[in-house]
């Protein structure tokens, strides 16, 4: 616990802002707006002032509607954006002490191959469709400055196996598997590096319940078996029910609230999250 | 002996903002709990105890008030207003929590279900293997059950692996939420001689009874509540 006290991840006012801005909005960083876009210039705040932090074996959950800057906060951590302003450090990157933001693309491409895995919701973002499964996985081994076939060959039938690939489809291509097997590949690849850190952008919106179950299942034993800590981010209640320990509500580009997972489901504060805890079936 | 939990002008209101009411479930309540002590709190349902053991637990966010705990790693501490990250750590290793309904985890035996109780603490594979399995045998639940899940298990069997899953941590604080409503009466005295054990260990323990006489000789002290209102009941 002690040495679980410096957050793996810790993200300072990350801001992200798609338009230049206007008079009517500069400056406050889209403060005093009603929704998270300005209606005299049309510049879209799709992420004002986020700061979370994530520990050691945690997994913290992010929930709110589409449209609320999940995804975007997601992929400015994984680098896929550029943020407008913020800050976010990682323990285990020269001692958590340097912005990652302001690191050279070289850097970045460091921390994204060895710090960080991210699973998107549509497996096209992360796989080559047309490569064998166990290539998509070299690909990240690969850019992590492995170069040994042998190893990396081991490296990957260990990892497919662990998320349930038959051994004899490990040659096939991504693009003739169904969807949560397509999924279970790309956690393979995240994994790949054993990151610290793993980053889950709705992992099982559209698959359907029993596929979804088994990608969960999978999930769960791999961060008890392996103690890393993730980001997950769904709509779906059940599955930061079942798997987040803290949760936070994002609304219009802000966090609204944040607190203990079960906390957020019996006793929201904030009249959004009451509304979506209502929604529950 | 030294105070465990000091609950100070507790006041908690939920407010539904879509239907635009306040509702006020507890009015400044005061208790202390000395260590070693059991506790049992009664009243009508709807009157707020629930509410109090699901403040202390943070399921609730109270309004007003100090909870004051005293950890053993972390001293005293206001669980009213302390950290997330410590709160989790406290439930994991210091507070147990005994609900009224077992909170199933799907595809989840029930084996494996107390044994998680204990791996969460950091112990090894074998040792919570060996303290779930005693702790499933204390409670007569059936060996046919123990890989099953328990989605299926009738009320009573839910309710008993709910108080194993609990009382597995052998935890500094225990709060029981009518462990015995729905128990038949073996079932009751099983739960009773575990609870006597505790308390001979040195378990601080609160729980709500419905059924007064069958905890009568084990409390320490009693409350009762109504309308949100703790009332000192000597016995």
């Amino acid at each position: 616990m002690d040495d679980s006290e410096r957050p793996v991840l810790a993200v300072r006012n990350i801001n992200k802002q798609y338009g230049q801005g206007c008079v009517n909005c500069r400056g406050a960083k889209g403060e005093g707006l009603l929704k998270n876009y300005c209606p005299v210039c049309g510049t879209v705040y799709a992420c004002r002032d986020i700061s979370f932090e994530v520990y050691a074996g945690e997994i913290l959950g992010i929930v709110g509607e589409s449209g609320s800057g999940k995804s975007t906060m997601m992929e400015c951590l994984y680098f896929d954006q550029e943020v407008s302003s913020g800050e976010a450090y990682i323990a285990s990157y020269k001692g958590g002490e340097t912005n990652v933001f302001e690191e050279s693309s070289q850097q970045k491409r460091y921390i994204r191959n060895h710090l960080m895995g991210k699973v998107y919701q549509n497996p096209l973002m992360s796989l080559k469709m047309n490569f064998s499964s166990i290539g998509n996985i070299a690909e990240k081994l690969i850019s992590a400055g492995n170069r040994n076939v042998g190893q990396m060959k081991v490296r990957g039938e260990e990892l497919l196996e662990h998320v349930n690939i038959p051994v004899y489809r490990m040659k096939e291509a991504p693009k003739n598997f169904s969807g949560g097997m397509q999924q279970r590949v790309q956690i393979a690849k995240a994994l790949s590096n054993n990151p610290p850190l793993l980053l889950l952008d709705e992992v099982t919106t559209g698959l359907d319940l029993s596929v979804q179950a088994s990608v969960l299942d999978l999930i769960k034993s791999i961060q008890r078996q392996l103690k890393i800590s993730m980001i997950i981010v769904s709509h779906d209640l059940g599955v930061i029910r079942m798997l987040a320990d803290r949760t936070l509500v994002m609304l219009d580009g802000q966090v609204i609230e944040q607190g203990l997972t079960d906390q957020i489901l019996e006793d929201p504060q904030h009249g959004y999250t009451q509304k979506l805890v209502q929604s529950l079936l | 002996m030294e105070e465990i939990l000091v609950v100070q002008d507790l006041t908690k209101s939920f407010i539904i903002h879509n239907l635009a009411k306040h509702i006020e479930a507890l009015h400044d309540i005061s208790l202390n709990l000395k260590g070693g002590e059991f506790v049992g709190i009664t009243g009508k349902s709807g009157s707020g105890k629930s509410t109090v053991f699901k403040c202390i637990y943070r399921t609730y966010v109270p309004q007003n008030g100090q909870i004051w705990y005293n950890s053993q790693k972390y001293g005293f501490v206001n669980l009213a207003e302390l950290s997330e990250r410590q709160m989790i750590y406290l439930r994991k290793h210091e507070i147990g929590y005994v609900s009224q309904f077992l909170n199933i985890m799907p595809r989840t035996t029930a084996r494996e279900l107390v044994k998680q109780a204990v791996l969460e603490m950091g112990s090894g594979e074998d040792y919570a293997n060996m303290e779930a399995q005693r702790m499933l045998e204390h409670f007569e639940l059936d060996k046919e059950l123990w890989d099953c899940y328990p989605g299926t298990f009738s009320g009573g069997e839910k309710l008993r692996l709910n108080i194993a899953r609990a009382m597995v941590k052998r935890p500094r604080l225990l709060l029981l939420d009518e462990p015995t409503a729905s128990l038949d009466h073996a079932s009751k005295i099983k739960v009773r001689e575990l609870i006597e054990q505790l308390k001979r260990e040195g378990t601080t323990m609160m729980g709500i009874f419905h059924d007064l006489e069958f905890m009568e000789n084990l409390c320490t002290r009693v409350y009762t509540m109504s309308n949100g209102i703790l009332h000192d009941l000597q016995i």
